[in-house]
């Protein structure tokens, strides 16, 4: 008895072993072309489903193999799996050859070095950096590396507004500050008995676009330019403290929207229950919930004063889909063909009109459909007032710190609970607390 | 009708408070049990605008289109029967190696006896998020080395869900096992059988209630599985567990779709269940004895 | 069920024949000696090997994780991770600082939660399954429907009680408020306090049916004999659920119970879907905070050594759980 335990401990110790040392996988030497006539491609969910994109996707990549004879195996990951997809991918060398990623996700994704540089060199094979919009750029990795991936979908935020209930409410002209939008808000509460604006209170990443927009418009950055967490300087506390107060003190936000996190506060806004609503890209699915497009009219986001513009002028993230290539790829010149097509004039046109969003690629924007009243406004935005979230490898655990600390903050506001100041910087303490110590 | 076959317990007439609490009892089990299903039925019959509004017990709009549109927002049938198949297979590969693993434990002595249950028994407490990394690497590594694509196929999430269940199911059927009377397997082996013909004629049989929890728990086990069905599976390979998360997308949310496609997909296992369920009181109390 | 910690498991059985000793009855037919010895490793060969590949060569590679730094900065290669030592753990146990005090704070909540659902579950299970043992008109279809919570995709049942504890539109609300009036205002469900009470609900509504399933099993198991002879002693019906019902489920209580413990501690999908990413601090469930270190926040060493920690903690109270429970049952016996 004693031996075989013996044994089978060591068999079981031998294949452990073994097992970490086979991770990876894959050398750092960046790809290979001994497979140059396939590539798989991850791509994430834009549609309205993962059938819609897959509707959208198959004819371009038709096209892309008439074109270069490539044949593109295609998998729209949802976004539940896609991040956890990514790491097993990275840690085991099994990956796609081309994925798309969520731009926050890029400096992490580039901390990891699983990813190509996309360094002058590659840029050039895809016809050069400066064909992007900065903003864009800046959302592809920490600054001063190489980017991790190239800028493919852009998306901003913007307010939508009932024009119905702003009429009603005697409301002319869309609030272009946020004292202009806590007024409206107090003013359709008081003449029509609705909410003036909705939120996700208890989606972390939601908070977290809304508090750094916030931040920077207090003159906040939410991490030093060494990298380092820093959450409870005065103008953070400040901009979560003017967030969460939107519910507490100024009464705009209905405390039944702290525990929103599955977009309820868009079915709200469709169904005239709310007035203005915080969004990127809520057309398609305001239209899902039954409200006309002539129903809604859209301005650019808040700002303290005056209009929107850089520094403590910006009034939206620069939300949007990257495209990367993983080192490990076994066509490395194919994968760079792709996403020289992805990124090309007339897939952008296509690409963007499909999904709603705004081209990244400067040339492409002069296309009419993106000069229509809605698509300008978001275009405009992304190109004069848009900032990236913190390009840093701790971008995630942020987004779950600072996020988890609102959602708290805004669940004591909907308890009746009292928001100080003190208190926002106890909870934005914590939440620099739980970040790694470097 | 097994069902009826023999009176489970003394002669006793039931006293009036048995019935009376058991009426009660159940009553108010069955509210708990069926609310949410009543909700989840109410909404799959709204539009998608009135899902999200304020509760009420009738819905103002009964639609069935989403039970039409189900099929086309995600390939619905592949994920059910990619489910089917894993579960499956699953349920029918880990019933007959713990029924072997129990059969060993409950009839012999052995070395290392305690051993094996002990350690069989401690998986239990791995929790899954520690090992679903490395398990993906050493599948990974095994397809490597072998060929054998164990990981975004099938065949690796059968493997899975096999020892996932494994564990309680061999403990579950090692105390099942033992209650079975050996004069049973003993006989059998008297007329000829082997241990093997013993078990699969005789013990098997007689532990039918057993095996049938046994079945049930894990067929449910790969049934609702999603951390690591997310991670091993791919578009083609992908489970209903996972694959109803395809209804919410960034834009779009169809709760009524996802209801009525959870409550579609529901009706085969819980029919399967209703046909097996009468075995779990058949078995060696029902008659198999002498 | 008495096999792991009971020395000479199935030894002490009352059953006349040959005694189940180390010489298995088959002996006499089969005189081959490898065979006879060999068949029990043969019939356990199965399962010991796919425990091995799944679950205990990756839960070994998971303890060797939990010693790295295994970061984003290392993940690609975690061969050549570098080592840490304990530093991962000395960081989950420093109850001075914010990780080491959150944790030990849901270390509580998840004790609390476990205990407060095994013990709901297993009342409602037994308590069905005694009521539902004798037959009666509808009884087939009444199992089925108890069975409807484990047959529905977790994600939507779960959903399906968010709807339910929304504080404007839900379920609950309306009926507690609206209703029947019992409280002043809508209570949060989902955020707050309170989200411990809902996460108790969704969890016992879900795992009970497993209860049931299992003690109604096992209730097939007792003699009938022994309840006509209690019969004959003019024994009622509650006494005997009392006098032999309960006891002769302690085996697959005894079972059932540590194995609902096991998984309403290490449960992830229920708090994640009804709470998302983070969780209210009254319902913080370990695995979440150990999902949201490792998956999340992509320290996975730091993951690793929380569930190392918290294994250890689930294999002392197993193994004192089985201790007591089997002295108990070997006291009886004898």
């Amino acid at each position: 008895m004693r031996t075989t335990l013996a044994a089978r401990g060591a068999v079981l110790l031998a294949l452990a072993l073994a097992v970490p040392a086979c991770g990876g996988g894959t050398d750092t030497g960046g790809g290979s072309n001994d497979s140059p006539k396939t590539l798989t491609y991850w791509a994430s969910n834009q549609g309205a489903n993962a059938e819609v994109d897959k509707k959208v996707l198959k004819p371009e990549l038709a096209k892309f193999e008439k074109q270069t004879g490539i044949k593109v195996k295609l998998e729209v990951v949802p976004w539940s799996e896609l991040l956890n997809r990514i790491l097993t991918a990275t840690t085991s060398g099994q990956g796609p050859d081309v994925l798309n990623i969520g731009n926050t996700w890029s400096a992490s994704l580039q901390a990891t070095g699983a990813l190509l540089p996309w360094d002058g060199k590659n840029f050039e094979s895809i016809g050069g950096r400066d064909r992007f919009v900065d903003s864009a750029l800046e959302s592809t990795g920490a600054p001063g590396q190489a980017p991790a991936a190239v800028p493919l979908y852009s998306m901003a935020y913007a307010l939508y507004y009932n024009k119905q209930l702003f009429k009603e409410a005697g409301i002319s002209e869309p609030p272009a500050t946020w004292d202009e939008l806590v007024a409206a808000g107090k003013k359709v509460r008081a003449e029509k008995g609705v909410w003036g604006l909705g939120a996700e209170g208890a989606n972390p990443s939601e908070n977290i676009h809304q508090v750094f927009v916030l931040g920077k418009q207090h003159g906040a950055d939410f991490f030093t330019p060494e990298g380092k967490a820093d959450f409870t300087s005065k103008g953070a506390v400040a901009a979560v403290k003017q967030y969460v107060d939107l519910m507490a003190k100024d009464k705009v936000i209905a405390p039944g929207n702290a525990e929103y996190a599955q977009n309820q506060s868009v079915s709200d806004f469709a169904k005239g229950r709310t007035a203005m609503l915080l969004w990127q890209t809520a057309s398609a699915s305001l239209k899902t919930m039954g409200m006309k497009d002539s129903e809604w009219g859209l301005a650019p986001a808040p700002v303290r004063s005056g209009s929107p513009g850089s520094g403590a002028q910006v009034n939206s993230m620069a939300a949007g889909i990257n495209m990367a290539v993983f080192k490990s790829t076994r066509n490395l010149d194919g994968a760079k063909a792709f996403v020289k097509f992805m990124t090309g004039d007339a897939e952008q046109k296509i690409l963007n009109k499909a999904y709603g969003s705004i081209p990244p690629v400067k040339s492409a924007q002069r296309d009419s459909f993106f000069h229509t009243p809605v698509t300008s406004a978001l275009r405009e935005t992304l190109a004069t007032s848009a900032a990236a979230l913190p390009q840093v490898p701790d971008e995630s655990q942020f987004e779950t710190a600072v996020g988890s600390a609102v959602k708290e903050l805004l669940a004591d506001a909907a308890a009746g609970r009292s928001v100080t100041t003190s208190s926002v910087r106890a909870a934005l303490d914590k939440a620099q607390q739980q970040m790694p110590k470097k | 009708m097994p069902e009826a076959a023999a009176p489970r317990r003394s002669p006793t007439a039931a006293p009036r408070s048995f019935v009376w609490s058991r009426a009660l009892f159940l009553t108010l089990l069955s509210g708990f049990v069926l609310l949410p299903v009543y909700v989840m039925l109410s909404s799959s019959l709204k539009p998608l605008q009135d899902v999200s509004g304020a509760f009420r017990w009738l819905p103002g709009e009964v639609t069935l289109s989403p039970y039409a549109d189900i099929w086309s927002t995600i390939p619905l049938a592949r994920y059910f029967l990619n489910s089917l198949l894993v579960a499956g297979a699953a349920t029918v590969c880990s019933v007959v190696v713990a029924v072997f693993a129990a059969y060993a434990v409950s009839r012999y002595e052995f070395r290392g006896k305690r051993v094996f249950t002990v350690t069989v028994l401690s998986t239990q407490m791995f929790p899954g998020i520690l090992f679903l990394l490395p398990l993906f690497l050493l599948y990974v590594n095994i397809g490597n080395a072998t060929g054998i694509a164990l990981f975004g196929s099938r065949g690796g999430l059968i493997l899975t869900y096999l020892t996932f269940s494994l564990p309680f199911s061999v403990w579950m059927l090692i105390g099942y096992l033992e209650s079975v009377p050996r004069d049973l397997d003993e006989a059998a082996l008297v007329d000829g059988c082997g241990p093997l013909g013993a078990l699969f004629r005789v013990v098997v049989p007689a532990a039918m209630p057993g095996i049938v929890a046994v079945t049930v728990y894990s067929f449910m086990t790969a049934w609702g599985e999603v951390l690591f069905a997310s991670v091993l599976t791919n578009d083609t390979t992908r489970t209903l567990a996972v694959g109803l998360q395809g209804y919410a997308t960034q834009t779009d949310v169809y709760w009524n779709q996802v209801m009525a496609a959870s409550l579609v997909v529901s009706v085969p296992v819980v029919a399967g269940f209703l046909l097996l369920q009468r075995y779990l009181v058949a078995g060696l109390t029902a008659g198999a004895v002498k | 069920m008495t096999t792991a910690p009971a020395p000479t498991a199935g030894t002490p059985r009352k059953e006349p024949g040959p005694p189940a000793g180390p010489g298995p009855a088959p002996a006499r037919r089969r005189p081959g000696r490898l065979r006879r010895i060999g068949l029990p490793y043969l019939l356990l060969l199965p399962a010991l090997l796919l425990e091995l590949l799944v679950h205990l060569v990756p839960m070994v590679s998971g303890v060797v994780m939990s010693f790295k730094q295994l970061t984003q900065f290392t993940l690609r290669d975690w061969g050549t991770a570098p080592w840490t030592a304990f530093d991962n753990y000395r960081v989950a146990v420093d109850f001075d600082a914010a990780v080491g005090r959150e944790l030990l704070h849901s270390f509580f909540v998840t004790c609390g939660f476990t205990v407060l659902s095994v013990l709901l579950c297993w009342l409602l299970g037994t308590a069905a399954a005694i009521y539902m043992q004798d037959a009666f008109r509808g009884r087939g279809l009444l199992r089925a429907v108890f069975l409807v919570p484990y047959a529905l995709p977790v994600y939507a049942a779960v959903i399906t009680w968010v709807f339910m504890f929304q504080h404007d539109n839900g379920l609950v609300n309306h009926v507690l408020h609206d209703q029947l009036g019992v409280t002043d205002g809508r209570p949060f469900w989902l955020i707050g306090d309170n989200s411990f009470y809902a996460l108790v609900t969704v969890s016992v509504w879900k795992n009970w049916p497993f209860a049931f399933l299992i003690v109604t099993a096992g209730l097939q198991n007792v003699p009938k004999e022994l309840y006509e002879a209690a019969a004959l002693d003019g024994s009622g019906m509650w006494q005997q659920i009392r006098h032999i019902t309960l006891p002769s489920l302690r085996p697959v209580n005894q079972v059932l119970v540590l194995v609902l413990f096991l998984w309403t501690f290490n449960d992830f999908n229920t708090p994640y879907l009804l709470f998302g990413k983070s969780a209210p601090d009254s319902a913080d469930i370990l695995s979440i905070h150990i999902y949201e270190s490792s998956f999340v926040t992509w320290n996975f060493g730091s993951g690793a050594a929380m569930s190392v920690l918290l294994l250890l903690f689930l294999l002392l109270v197993t193994g004192t759980y089985l201790l007591l429970t089997s002295r108990g049952r070997k006291a009886r016996h004898a």
